[in-house]
């Protein structure tokens, strides 16, 4: 029992990927319950391709560091959220078919980037690597976790007001695409502080499956935010020593745990679950 | 409440969509009118309301609102534009009524949540301050709309359609808070199409079809002349094609 879950904790490694993923868990999946209530699961698709180029951008120009690749993810992300947001409102079109269309071309732009440089690991790019967090990587997760409970907590009222009812929040205190552009920068912080221990088609995974699943657990927004973070600290812990034993990617690993709870809480959380509802069984 | 002031409108011209909705309306609600705003489907009277709150640019023209800024005038948007299976309470719904005063960061008081709850049996709703909105059916959800005006308190408000599918019962409920507001002399407007309603409730009409064609006493405004021209008379019976064999 001990060789299986506390000793692989005993290595250095061990310890600095799930002091970064606990950072990750507490912050990145209530921005999943906002994306989730305010129907735009579909966004953190987009995001996690959207970062990619970036990503190699950055690398590119000031080589491979944590930071570099980071500011340029961040920048591509942002790119990519106020481009998809543009294209949707200009065109009159569905957002969901430009959505698409934005994060295809992005996920193979940023591919074809990876694949020009030597030296960057095209499968850690994507599916993470827990050997690869080192102080600096460690530092960058936690500080984004920092920011983005602060910033959540800043915007909090705003966001639930502007996701209920844009227009009563327009007209009493102002400002809707504000906070709408704070939310979407604090996701975007999320999505790519998460990109060296989890990769970045999978940081976003351990965000939104948490969210998805802690609507089967609370009828807040506060109780779902606390339920999701619960969730992903859970599938954090057995997914990092699932890639331990089995010597699979981090991130897969997490999110396939993360997915578990999803499923878990699909069944038979206390709320709406196939069970409790009299779907099943 | 602060004393609404009257709201003027100066050739005011609207467009939605790429098309004019409302053309060169002039006139002003007065302090503590009942105003009912009719005219068919299309007829600019969603966009109006939009306007006066300044969610809606004007192509042309200018509305004074004689120093009231947006916050102080409420607008109920018909009730289909909000996510009802958002999760949150009957409760905090209409504690967000006070978010124009409170703004984003001040906490919410013991008393708010008191008058929330309050407002919540003023409207029928007594038992369903901590049940979540998914829950309620079209007329108890537009029974806590009402209840979040309550705590708005606005000089002015502004109702697109508040009886649309909502039963008899509500409906009473619903217009005896308006005919309150107007006896504490709040300026309303409202949009109805039930002509019958009209003419038993508000006093005075604002009759729409693009282009304004009557705004004054409620029976001369819709004298079937009026009706005619905005297109509300009923011409002829539908006759229904036959069903291909």
């Amino acid at each position: 029992m001990h060789d299986l879950l506390l000793a692989p904790f005993g290595l250095g490694f061990m310890r600095r990927a799930l002091a970064g993923c606990i950072a990750l868990s507490v912050a990145a999946p209530p921005l999943g319950v906002f994306l989730v209530i305010r129907r735009m699961s579909l966004m953190s698709d987009v995001l996690q391709h959207g970062v990619l180029p970036g990503l190699a951008v950055g690398a590119a120009v000031a080589g491979l560091s944590v930071w570099a690749m980071g500011l340029g993810g961040v920048i591509a992300g942002l790119a990519v959220a106020l481009l998809a947001g543009a294209l949707a409102r200009r065109t009159g079109a569905r957002e969901d078919s430009q959505l698409a269309g934005v994060y295809l071309l992005a996920l193979a732009l940023g591919v074809v980037l990876v694949s020009a440089q030597r030296g960057i690991d095209l499968t850690h790019l994507l599916f993470g690597s827990v050997l690869a967090v080192d102080d600096t990587a460690l530092f960058g997760m936690a500080g984004v976790a920092t920011v983005t409970l602060l910033g959540l907590a800043v915007i909090w009222r705003p966001l639930i007001l502007e996701s209920l009812d844009p227009g009563f929040l327009a007209v009493t205190t102002g400002g809707g695409a504000i906070w709408h552009l704070g939310f979407m920068a604090l996701v975007v912080l999320c999505v790519v502080a998460g990109f060296v221990a989890l990769g970045t088609l999978m940081s976003v995974g351990l965000m939104m499956l948490p969210a998805i699943a802690a609507r089967h657990w609370s009828n807040s927004v506060g109780g779902q935010a606390r339920a999701s973070v619960a969730l992903a600290l859970l599938a954090s812990v057995i997914g990092l020593l699932v890639s331990y034993h089995l010597d699979v990617p981090a991130g897969p690993a997490i999110v396939l745990s993360a997915g578990g709870t999803w499923v878990l809480s699909l069944l038979a959380g206390p709320r709406e679950s196939l069970l409790r509802s009299g779907e099943i069984g | 409440m602060i004393a609404p002031p009257p709201l003027r409108l100066e050739q005011v011209t609207l467009r939605h969509g790429g098309q004019v909705a409302v053309h060169d309306l002039s006139g002003s609600f007065e302090p503590g009118s009942l105003t009912a705003l009719v005219g068919p489907n299309g007829a600019g009277k969603t966009t109006l309301l939009r306007a006066l709150v300044g969610l809606h640019k004007l192509a042309a023209g200018h509305v004074d609102r004689g120093g009231l800024v947006p916050a102080d005038i409420a607008l109920l948007p018909q009730s289909s534009q909000l996510d009802r299976h958002f999760p949150i309470t009957c409760a905090d719904v209409v504690a967000l009524g006070v978010a124009g005063r409170c703004g984003a960061f001040r906490p919410i008081a013991t008393s708010v949540r008191t008058a929330a709850r309050e407002a919540l049996a003023t409207v029928g709703l007594p038992d369903h301050a901590d049940r979540p909105i998914a829950a309620l059916s079209t007329g108890q959800f537009q029974r806590v709309l009402f209840a979040r005006l309550i705590l708005q308190d606005a000089p002015v408000l502004l109702l697109d359609e508040p009886f649309a599918a909502v039963d008899a019962t509500t409906e009473d409920v619903l217009l005896g808070l308006i005919e309150a507001w107007h006896a504490e002399g709040r300026t309303i407007v409202t949009v109805l199409h039930d002509l019958d309603l009209v003419r038993a409730v508000f006093p005075d009409t604002l009759l729409l079809s693009g282009a304004p064609i009557a705004w004054g006493p409620t029976d001369r405004a819709l004298s079937e002349a009026n009706r005619r021209r905005a297109g509300l008379l009923r011409t002829r019976p539908v006759r229904l094609p036959r069903a291909a064999a």
